[in-house]
């Protein structure tokens, strides 16, 4: 009570302090600026601010002060049960209650007091070791907290940057594992350039003892975190945190940046937008800037800040370029940007024809046509047909034996959707679909885009579907997909 | 010739002893033979000798703690000293002699949120000790069959599987916890202990090393000079003793008692 009084009285007087300034010499403001940028503050002469934490994706609003604060920071550890991917539970150790940590936000030269509170509940002590800060263990020397007690430390915020911070108690692989750790970022005096959409994405890799997808709360299994052999590679704490109706919304024109963090504990990211080009990439979190980056690295305990513009309406997919773990252990998070087209900027496909390479010299056919694609004479032969084309078109996503991908891409295999009517699945395949759909009991919320194939190619790859993995059985005509492709428009 | 009579003497005593020992082995307590074993962190890489001890089958329950209250009204919640409890020192429970509205359920479960000064004190009332961390983490090394089951993978992963999971809403009675190969229940898998010596895992005793050396585990330092980095089960037992201090309660620490032979 006593404290947050005289702090509100220096808050007031720093305040007064600061508007007299600006009130006695109004032309002069910019140096009054600078001043107070540079000139180094009495403790106690400093405003209290409490800093604001958000959960990820979102990040706190930017600091528009232009002078350094006292900051105060409050974190709790909790532990608890959480989902890993859809029927799969995890017990995550946290920094506020979910993976990542909270977002923490302050000013270069700030002056922090920093709370750890462990929970009362906690099996486990915790600490902080914060890559923000200069000095022994990074705070963690001074914030080894017991369940249900509460240490505090102050520290300067000397370098500008986007930091990561974690638990180093021992063991010290297995707290990052279970999910400890989050990012600070450390405002530049000059602040960052204003952008319109500022969001908070960070890689972990997890082991469990069942495999990916297994089911139920799964222990955390110590060989595999030894091997470096995850069973999940996730952004922002679970498959699925950035999809479907998690995905990451800009609009067309909008400057997107991504403050982008990587817990480990062991895998480095290859961190890729699929559809765009990173305009600005401040690498490793630093201050220096690399213009039109694919691909940026992000080191298992280190950052990167992205920055592009949202050009093109359309789902840009977010993936560890180690590309089997963006479609096999959940390393996938979406950015919906919406908005008015632009052909010029992208066009979408405006040619699709029979491609045959003939040597250097132009050629033509003496006015045969080209050889039609093979047709089918027999079901056996359409499934045969079929299973080249599912190779080709389908399995990337699919899956080889139609199982799919939980939370991303339905199963074709024993799938209730697919077998209620066949149909529509030829509409599907034909017109490509969008928007949420239920298969098996789960959830699907995503985009399959129409595949260019002619209607005996889907006549064939939709026979060899229906004949596999413990689906309903049949054929499919041509004629058929003739008729509900017209039927099934979306 | 003297010599040899006084050996013999003390031979016979040493029998004798024994054979009380034996005899009057107190009630809810096991016989711990003692060995040798090479623990997370010592003084240095030899193995470590540890004596033949007695060891109580359960962790003190709140029942039992409550009868310990109950004759010394210095260790009740309202009474005892801040510097010996800190504020959530018995937690749990509604009043001084009162477990409140669950107390069927936590009767037989172990005390929590209590000192080390109060698990001491305890302990000294019944006639008994804390046991030592090497005493401790020696019987902690027996699966259901094994005296010594460190390399027994499917007892581990078990092991590291509780210390993972979140506390549960009640702690079980200690009878349904699992019993080890000495006949004590509950080494693993109910609660946190405390030891005689807690906070001394990294303590050399010399002081100049001890200066350079990481007492707190935290960090890459936190293996160095561990003698298995692979034993996590060890180094979160290791790492929950070093955020202790003496006053301090934790809801999912308990305690035992010992006694020397």
């Amino acid at each position: 009570m006593r404290t947050s009084t005289i702090s509100k009285t220096v808050q007031l007087l720093a305040l007064g302090i600061y508007s007299a300034g600006i009130l006695s010499s109004c032309s002069t403001q910019t140096t009054q600026a600078e001043a107070a940028q540079t000139t180094e503050v009495a403790p106690d002469k400093m405003p209290t601010i409490m800093a604001e934490l958000t959960d990820a994706p979102l990040v706190p609003a930017p600091i528009t002060r232009k002078h350094a604060a006292k900051v105060v920071v409050k974190l709790e550890v909790k532990e608890v049960v959480k989902k890993l991917a859809d029927g799969v539970d995890y017990t995550f150790w946290t920094f506020g209650g979910s993976v990542p940590g909270k977002f923490i936000r302050i000013r270069q030269n700030d002056e922090v007091e920093f709370h750890l509170m462990n929970h009362p509940d906690s099996k486990n002590p915790h600490n902080i070791d914060l890559h923000a800060v200069t000095g022994p263990g990074g705070g963690a020397a001074s914030t080894f907290t017991a369940p249900g007690h509460e240490t505090v430390f102050n520290f300067k915020a000397l370098n500008p940057g986007l930091y990561v911070y974690h638990c180093a108690t021992a063991p010290v692989g297995m707290h990052i594992a279970n999910g400890m750790y989050g990012l600070i970022l450390v405002e530049p005096e000059e602040g960052l350039p204003k952008v319109d959409k500022e969001y908070y994405v960070m890689q972990g890799d997890f082991y469990t003892k069942g495999e990916f997808g297994t089911p139920g709360l799964q222990p955390f299994d110590m060989e595999k975190a030894l091997d470096e052999n995850p069973s999940y590679v996730v952004f922002n704490g679970s498959v699925g945190a950035l999809t479907g109706d998690n995905a990451l919304t800009a609009k067309v024109g909008e400057k997107v940046r991504l403050f982008v963090g990587n817990g480990g504990p062991n895998l480095i990211s290859s961190f890729h937008v699929i559809g765009e080009i990173f305009d600005n990439v401040y690498t490793e979190g630093g201050t220096k800037t690399q213009n039109n980056v694919q691909t940026t690295l992000v080191p298992a305990g280190g950052s990167a800040i992205t920055e592009f513009k949202a050009d093109v309406p359309g789902n840009y997919v977010l993936v560890d370029h180690s590309i089997f773990r963006a479609f096999n252990k959940g390393a996938l998070g979406m950015l919906k940007v919406e908005g008015d087209e632009n052909k010029r900027m992208y066009s979408g496909q405006i040619v699709d024809k029979i491609y045959q390479p003939e040597g250097s010299t132009v050629q033509e056919m003496p006015q045969s046509k080209a050889p039609a694609a093979a047709v089918a004479l027999n079901k056996n032969s359409r499934m045969e047909l079929g299973k080249t084309l599912f190779a080709q078109n389908c399995q990337a996503c699919h899956q080889a034996e139609g199982q799919g991908i939980k939370g991303a891409f339905p199963p074709l295999a024993k799938s209730d959707y697919l077998n209620a009517d066949l149909n529509r699945a030829i509409g599907i395949v034909a017109h490509g679909l969008e928007g949420q759909i239920k298969v098996n009991g789960e959830l699907y919320n995503s985009t399959m885009p129409k595949l260019k194939l002619s209607d005996e190619e889907i006549a064939n790859v939709l026979t060899y579907v229906v004949n596999n993995w413990g689906n309903k059985g049949g054929e499919v005509t041509p004629a058929q997909v003739k008729k509900a492709k017209a039927s099934y428009k979306h | 010739m003297i010599l040899q009579r006084l050996l013999l003497l003390m031979l016979l005593i040493g029998v004798c002893c024994k054979v009380q020992a034996q005899k009057s082995l107190p009630k809810n307590m096991v016989h711990v033979k003692g060995g040798t074993f090479v623990p997370l962190y010592g003084s240095d890489s030899t193995p470590v000798k540890v004596q033949s001890f007695l060891l109580d089958v359960y962790p003190v329950t709140n029942s039992e703690y409550l009868a310990f209250v109950s004759k010394y009204p210095k260790w009740r919640k309202s009474a005892v000293k801040k510097i010996f409890a800190d504020e959530n020192y018995l937690r749990g429970w509604a009043s001084d002699l009162s477990l409140g509205a669950n107390a069927t359920k936590i009767n037989n479960s172990p005390v929590v949120n209590v000192s080390w000064f109060a698990a001491k004190a305890y302990c000294d009332c019944q006639g008994k000790r804390l046991a030592k961390v090497e005493e401790w983490e020696f019987a902690a090394l027996a699966s259901e069959t094994k005296a010594n089951a460190a390399n027994d993978a499917k007892f581990y992963q078990r092991s590291i599987e509780w210390y993972s999971q979140p506390n549960p809403t009640y702690l079980p009675p200690v009878q349904k916890s699992f019993r080890n190969y000495y006949g004590v229940y509950g080494m693993i898998g109910l609660v946190w202990e405390w030891t005689q010596n807690f906070n001394s895992a990294m303590v050399v005793g010399e002081s100049r090393a001890d200066v350079t050396m990481d007492r707190q585990l935290f960090c890459g330092s936190g293996s160095n000079g561990a003698k298995d980095v692979k034993n996590y089960v060890a180094f979160m037992r290791y790492a929950f003793r070093s955020s202790l201090k003496s006053n301090y309660t934790v809801a999912n620490l308990g305690f035992r008692c010992a006694k020397s032979i």
